[in-house]
């Protein structure tokens, strides 16, 4: 690698995200069966199983649109449902700054247990620690949580049965939680929300209606780009998008225009992207009668060209590949 | 060939290139201003960082520029007091809030965000705001686009600055087309703006007829921002500045005039010693700049010299030729 | 697609705006520009406005854009700009 101190840049979902992906796996992996991508995969005693874990550390911890508690359980929840499983149980762990309310700490565990009720999971057991003033920013969360699939499932995460052909699919606009928290922090007015929100019902639902869903995964730090690139790599097939078709509200553009920020590169919480063969159109309908589909969209195509690259035709017929940055996006000047 | 950070963004970012016949090319001269500027700057920056009592204020393009060892998005993960900022004026804010701090601001840019490092520098000396610096490196356009021909690079016309000229109006280029009969058309930024233009200079060279021609009327007026130009004339002055790939150009940086040389960084901290080198073995960033060469024909592009480790100058700023090629374009389709 | 998101002036205490672009307010200094008020289209460069947007100028970009769209397309997409 080829920084030797941890930067904020290696948190942003980028390439130094994944290098550090890459020494955590090749030192914990024993089990080259178990399929490690948003949620681990296994065959347990209990069937086939999900299992994931998440941190959250977002500051401030009140946003327009959710909280800290509201992102910890719908980002377990997401990572389980995009691998196919129907998620069940959450843990909680707690890491409080001292000098925390209690009052907004209550206001946040609220927000976790009303969460965790309309995505109809339990949180079931967590840990709690504090630590000095400064140590950490009012509160850090973790959650872990379990699910479980049908075995026709099983391969959704992996990507094992896209193929040229499919249909990629997204549930709407992209880029307003990432712009939500930085507006806040930069005290910003606008009318953007993070688009938080808890996945695996709609997704329940599309799962039910056919058997043509090869892929699932939920953009979140790293955006959109960083799925696309990830999948074209892994699935070794090209991946045409079309701009004109990449679900964005005004605001967000007007704001990404201003700032100079790419809205591919920014993070959503309530966002699924959907590889599916030929049973698309029924996926997309499933996907648009849902309150959150509503701006359901078809992006673009596997294909046997480039593989391994991601290719935007743009909004005047121009063509570019599209990548993911290093780290964090940053206001340029021009 | 354009000579400016935002059109080569702009450009790559509408896949102009893939939609143009194979006998219009685009050449990427030296617009970025983060390219051209030496690296003992941000050294320079980076001891300002490390001297007791000074907050070093950035705009977020300079953070993760490589100095000659390290950069200062890596000594502020070090713990190191350098923020990023928005605009000058959130420097000066900064200035105001810490009286007992000295607030440095690295200016760089070219006619677009001098008048701006002008303007924070005349408001800290109407309010008596005597903490507050700039670090100027400050460059102006004309000579280094008269340079690139003098040196011998073949190019039919100029899509000239879309907001350089907004402050400085178009007639600046006049001079371009009399003395070397090219095309000069300011240019707008957006897919359009940027094919109108095109169209405008080849019109032009299919006539035999070189002409300086304004694309971007919505923003740029013949004479331009009066008001900007007078605060940049009054605090600037045009002296002799080295570009990064390209060499000492006269008349081409941007100093403080004296009166103004209290709010020169320069006087508040030891300055690196510097004898301007040539670029590291294999790098062509100096013939790429001059549009002589193509990212694609360098050899160190995207295997020893990528975003995530740069090289050379190209490769800094996410608007230089090789950054903006090699997230747009590399392994063209 | 739209032109470069101009900033709309909102409202103007001494010399700074409060400016709308594409819907996130935003206050810029106006020391730079003259002959500026409100319902006017300012282009912001680094928290500074360093133009007057000329409307006249930008619908007639806007048009030919129209134009061009309704060629490449054979649609009206005046409604889909209007949008």
């Amino acid at each position: 690698m080829s920084s030797n101190i941890i930067t904020l840049d290696h948190g942003s979902g980028g390439k130094l995200t994944m290098d550090l992906i890459k020494m955590f796996t090749s030192n914990f992996r024993k089990n080259n069966s178990i399929e490690m991508t948003d949620s681990a995969v296994f065959n347990s005693e209990l069937g086939i199983t999900a299992f994931t874990t998440d941190s959250y550390v977002v500051n401030p911890i009140y946003f327009p649109g959710g909280d800290i508690g509201k992102l910890a359980v719908c980002g377990t929840v997401n990572d389980l449902a995009v691998s196919g499983a129907i998620p069940k149980y959450l843990s909680c762990a707690f890491i409080l700054e001292e000098g925390l309310s209690i009052d907004e700490l209550e206001s946040i565990v609220k927000s976790m247990s009303k969460t965790a009720d309309s995505a109809g999971v339990s949180i079931i057991t967590g840990d709690t620690k504090v630590v000095e003033k400064g140590a950490c920013d009012r509160m850090f969360i973790n959650t872990a949580g379990v699910g479980f699939l049908q075995k026709k499932h099983k391969l959704i995460g992996s990507g094992a049965n896209v193929k040229p052909g499919d249909k990629i699919l997204i549930n709407g606009n992209i880029g307003d939680h990432g712009l939500a928290v930085l507006s806040i922090r930069n005290s910003f007015t606008n009318d953007i929300k993070s688009d938080c929100a808890p996945l695996n019902n709609l997704i329940k639902n599309c799962l039910a209606v056919n058997d043509s869903i090869h892929f699932m995964r939920d953009a979140t730090r790293g955006g959109l780009a960083a799925v696309l690139t990830e999948l074209s790599e892994k699935v070794n097939f090209g991946i045409s998008i079309n701009e004109k078709n990449i679900p964005l509200a005004e605001s967000t553009r007007g704001l990404c225009e201003f700032l100079g920020f790419d809205p591919l590169h920014l993070a959503n919480e309530g966002k699924v992207i959907i590889v599916a063969g030929d049973g698309w159109k029924e996926i997309l309908k499933t996907m648009e009668s849902h309150p959150l589909g509503k701006e359901s969209r078809v992006i673009g195509t596997i294909v046997d060209r480039y593989p391994g690259r991601v290719v935007l035709e743009t909004e005047i017929g121009g063509s570019r590949i599209i990548d993911i940055p290093a780290g964090m996006q940053l206001p340029r000047i021009c | 060939m354009e000579v400016c950070g935002g059109h080569t963004t702009s450009i790559h970012k509408f896949g102009i290139p893939s939609l143009l016949p194979d006998n219009i090319k685009l050449l990427s001269g030296p617009g970025c201003p983060v390219c051209v500027t030496s690296r003992y700057f941000i050294d320079d920056a980076l001891e300002c960082s490390r001297t007791e009592n000074i907050i070093l204020t950035t705009l977020g393009d300079l953070i993760r520029v490589p100095g000659t060892e390290t950069s200062l998005y890596k000594e502020k993960s070090k713990g190191r007091d350098i923020r990023i900022v928005y605009s000058v004026l959130d420097a000066l804010q900064i200035a105001k809030d810490n009286k007992d701090k000295k607030i440095v601001f690295p200016g760089i840019g070219f006619e677009t965000t001098a008048p701006l490092s002008a303007a924070a520098i005349l408001q800290a000396k109407e309010t008596g705001l005597d903490n507050f610096y700039i670090l100027s490196a400050h460059k102006i356009m004309p000579p280094v686009m008269k340079a690139l021909i003098t040196e011998g690079v073949k190019i039919n016309g100029y899509i000239c600055p879309g907001h350089v000229s907004v402050i400085t109006g178009t007639e600046i280029y006049k001079s371009i087309v009399e003395d070397y009969k090219l095309g000069c058309v300011v240019s707008g930024f957006e897919a359009l703006d940027i094919l109108q233009s095109i169209y405008m200079l080849v019109n032009q060279i299919e006539k035999n007829q070189p002409a300086l021609e304004n694309q971007y009327t919505r923003a740029v007026k013949k004479k331009g921002n009066k008001k900007a130009l007078a605060m940049m004339n009054r605090v600037f002055e045009t002296s002799d500045d080295w570009w990064r790939g390209i060499g000492t150009i006269p008349g081409s940086g941007l100093s403080l005039k004296s009166e103004f040389k209290s709010f020169d960084a320069r006087q508040i901290f030891n300055p690196v010693e510097r004898t301007e080198s040539e670029e590291e073995k294999g790098c062509i960033c100096g013939k790429i700049l001059k549009g002589f060469k193509t990212p694609a024909d360098c050899p160190l592009f995207s295997h020893l010299c990528t975003p995530v480790n740069p090289v050379g100058a190209c490769m800094v700023s996410g608007e230089g030729s090789c950054a903006t090629w090699y997230k747009y374009k590399r392994e063209a389709v | 697609m739209c032109l470069s998101i101009p900033a709309e002036i909102i409202s103007i205490t001494g010399d700074m705006a409060k400016v709308s672009v594409g819907g996130t307010m935003y206050n810029a200094s106006i020391k730079l520009v003259e002959d500026i008020n409100v319902g006017d289209f300012m282009l912001i460069h680094s928290g500074y406005g360093i133009a007057k947007i000329d409307e006249a100028e930008a619908n007639s970009t806007l048009n030919l854009m129209q134009e061009i769209k309704k060629k490449m397309y054979q649609k009206d997409y005046s409604k889909e700009l209007d949008n």
